[in-house]
């Protein structure tokens, strides 16, 4: 270890790349760690893929084989829905059927409603904490900024207690709705920015006599399309992953999540002989937009994850 | 970087904006102040409502609930402090802070210095935004999809690792199956899910250091390793405690890798705070007994957070 962290700080001080010898054992040892650690992130992921790929009753022929064991895409159709029993049962499949399809619409509908609402509501917010003076402000902020101390494990059952007494058990509404008003880090975070813009586009069009709730919508937003990308992009991502709220409100098949319906559906799988492959399937169909948005985004979630934690 | 240099600092009294200019001119603030008041109190209404409703109030109700017999079909009926004392007296509850504590302890000391070390070692190599992103991968996906892939190389008939150990050591290990192994492998999981985050997370820390800083060391005398422990470790500490506090509230409520995985097993060897929470909760339906819980829990974490922000000093920045 400290091998590495030597060589390493040689190197970074000083970019001038061609002062110093192309090679050093300290680097190579770097770079040895490097690959290791790219293996250990991404193998798994390739597993994933394997399996997903392989005939469940074939598996225990080759368990280490790095290709996948008699390829076939039978483990998608069952995850899918579209083997017949018959057909499911011979690859190793068991009866019992995981409806991705229905589990994926919900994840879809509970992501991006979650996201839009509460990304939209926390703009309307921070807008008022940091362009509008009003009597109070100051105050108001602090008072909800309470809600970044407070953990989930103390809201979730008396939010639970809540959603049950409301009515809204097993449906979107009482998903989506406790997370969909208020995130205390979303308006921190966009109050932060809009207090950086510059106040002379507003003031010309407050001249020309635009209204405030225009000025909000044709020139705030806009110009706060980078951070709402971000926060838009992160709080997506961690409403897919949810799993202990939509595990507490969702008992059935109406609005539960496939994250949700994947862990499920691996404890009522049988022990003996799990189907795996399919398994894999379904895994890889609930991960497959994630890595679909870090393809399209990965450059802005990299650099935003760097943001939030600079503030 | 550009956000942090261009925002105003969090203090809440930093007021810009408009007011500055139209101070000078008096009549229109005061039009413009009473409009704007009606405007903001509707623009905040969902987010005061969402905070009343969804954090405020359940927050003072699950205060209640501590105090009280609450089985859910039934209304709460207050019972003081007997749920206090029955956790003074609940092993397994102790049990479950000690399986926590192990669980947050492997989880912290590993996953900081691994990502620590990635993001060192990272930016003194390469720029490459396309390796960072690779390493942030697994923070991607959801704890689900994490713990079923890992359960499944860690299969003990099947798994791929198993097989690989096996085959180095001759050991036949069950993993999740293991109670000396079950934590550990818990822990696993969780660190390579939040290793690339902590890494990237650090890596932006690493940027904002100056290089004239280590030029200025260097010109002093200073040995590489010197440098690391002397300039690079203080300038980076504002971010480091994050990251430990992240970390470690992160894996104090550590559930869904558990209940996909042992769910609390074998023999209550990995059964972490939450998942007695939520089997207190939703398996005897003792509404009133979790909810105690959860107060300690959250009492426990204000505590630790504090603790740690005091030690480490963490408001201040060497940097200014």
């Amino acid at each position: 270890m400290s091998t590495l962290s030597s060589s390493a700080t040689t190197a970074g001080p000083r970019p001038a790349a061609g002062a110093r010898p192309r090679f050093s054992p300290g680097k190579a040892v770097a770079w040895i760690y490097v690959v290791v650690v790219l293996v250990v992130t991404i193998f798994p992921f390739y597993w994933i893929l394997r399996t997903a790929f392989s005939n469940n009753v074939a598996l225990p022929t080759d368990p280490s084989s790095l290709l996948p064991v008699d390829f076939t895409v039978g483990a998608f159709k069952r995850a899918l829905g579209l083997a017949s029993t018959a057909e499911a049962q011979s690859q190793g499949g068991s009866g019992a059927s995981l409806d991705t399809a229905l589990y994926l619409r919900n994840s879809i509908v509970y992501a991006t409603v979650q996201t839009a609402l509460v990304v939209f509501f926390s703009a309307m917010a921070a807008y008022a904490f940091s362009r509008l003076r009003w009597k109070g402000r100051d105050a108001v902020f602090t008072v909800l900024l309470c809600a970044l101390m407070v953990p989930g494990i103390l809201t979730l059952l008396p939010n639970f207690v809540l959603v049950r007494n409301l009515g809204l058990m097993d449906s979107f509404a009482g998903l989506i709705l406790p997370g969909a008003l208020f995130s205390a880090f979303n308006v921190f975070f966009l109050r932060q920015f809009m207090l950086g813009l510059s106040t002379e586009i507003e003031e010309a069009a407050i001249v020309d006599g635009a209204s405030r709730m225009r000025i909000f919508f044709k020139i705030t937003l806009p110009m706060t399309a980078a951070p709402i990308a971000t926060l838009s992009l992160l709080t997506f991502i961690n409403t897919w992953n949810d799993y202990f709220w939509p595990l507490l409100v969702t008992n059935g098949e109406h609005a539960r999540p496939l994250t949700l319906a994947l862990g499920v559906f691996k404890q009522s799988s049988p022990q003996a002989a799990p189907d795996w492959a399919g398994l894999m399937a379904a895994t890889l169909i609930a991960a497959l937009p994630m890595l679909v948005l870090f393809m399209v985004f990965g450059r802005r979630i990299v650099n935003s994850i760097g943001f939030t934690g600079l503030k | 970087m550009a956000l942090s240099a261009r925002t105003a600092p969090p203090g809440l009294k930093a007021v810009r904006g408009p007011l500055g200019r139209r101070s000078q001119r008096p009549g229109a603030v005061a039009t413009h102040r009473r409009g704007d008041a009606k405007l903001a109190w509707l623009l905040i209404t969902p987010a005061v409502v969402g905070f009343l409703v969804f954090f405020a109030y359940p927050t003072v109700r699950g205060l209640y609930f501590s105090f009280t017999t609450f089985h859910i079909l039934t209304p709460a009926k207050w019972v003081g402090l007997a749920n206090f004392r029955e956790l003074i007296h609940d092993s397994v509850f102790w049990h479950s802070l000690g399986v926590t504590a192990y669980f947050v302890a492997v989880s912290v000391v590993l996953g900081v210095l691994f990502s620590l070390i990635t993001a060192v070692v990272l930016h003194r190599l390469t720029n490459s935004t396309v390796i960072r992103g690779l390493i942030i991968l697994p923070f991607l996906i959801s704890g689900v999809v994490a713990a079923l892939v890992w359960q499944w190389m860690l299969d003990p008939q099947l798994g791929i690792i198993s097989a690989l150990i096996e085959k180095v050591t001759g050991q036949h290990l069950l993993f999740f199956g293991d109670s000396h192994w079950a934590v550990p492998s818990l822990a696993a999981i969780s660190i390579w899910k939040s290793m690339g985050y902590n890494a990237v997370l650090i890596f932006a820390g690493l940027q904002t250091i100056p290089p004239t800083v280590y030029e200025a060391g260097r010109l002093d005398g200073a040995s590489e390793m010197q440098m690391f422990r002397r300039l690079t470790v203080p300038l980076l500490r504002p971010i480091l405690v994050m990251v430990v506090i992240l970390t470690v509230i992160g894996s104090f409520q550590v559930f869904d890798i558990v209940q996909v995985t042992t769910k609390g097993g074998p023999a209550n060897a990995s059964n972490v705070l939450q998942m007695y929470i939520y089997e207190k909760a939703f398996g005897e339906l003792d509404f009133g007994y979790a909810s105690t819980m959860s107060l300690a829990l959250f009492v426990m974490l204000i505590a630790i957070t504090f603790t740690q922000m005091r030690l480490a000093r963490a408001n201040e920045s060497d940097l200014s």
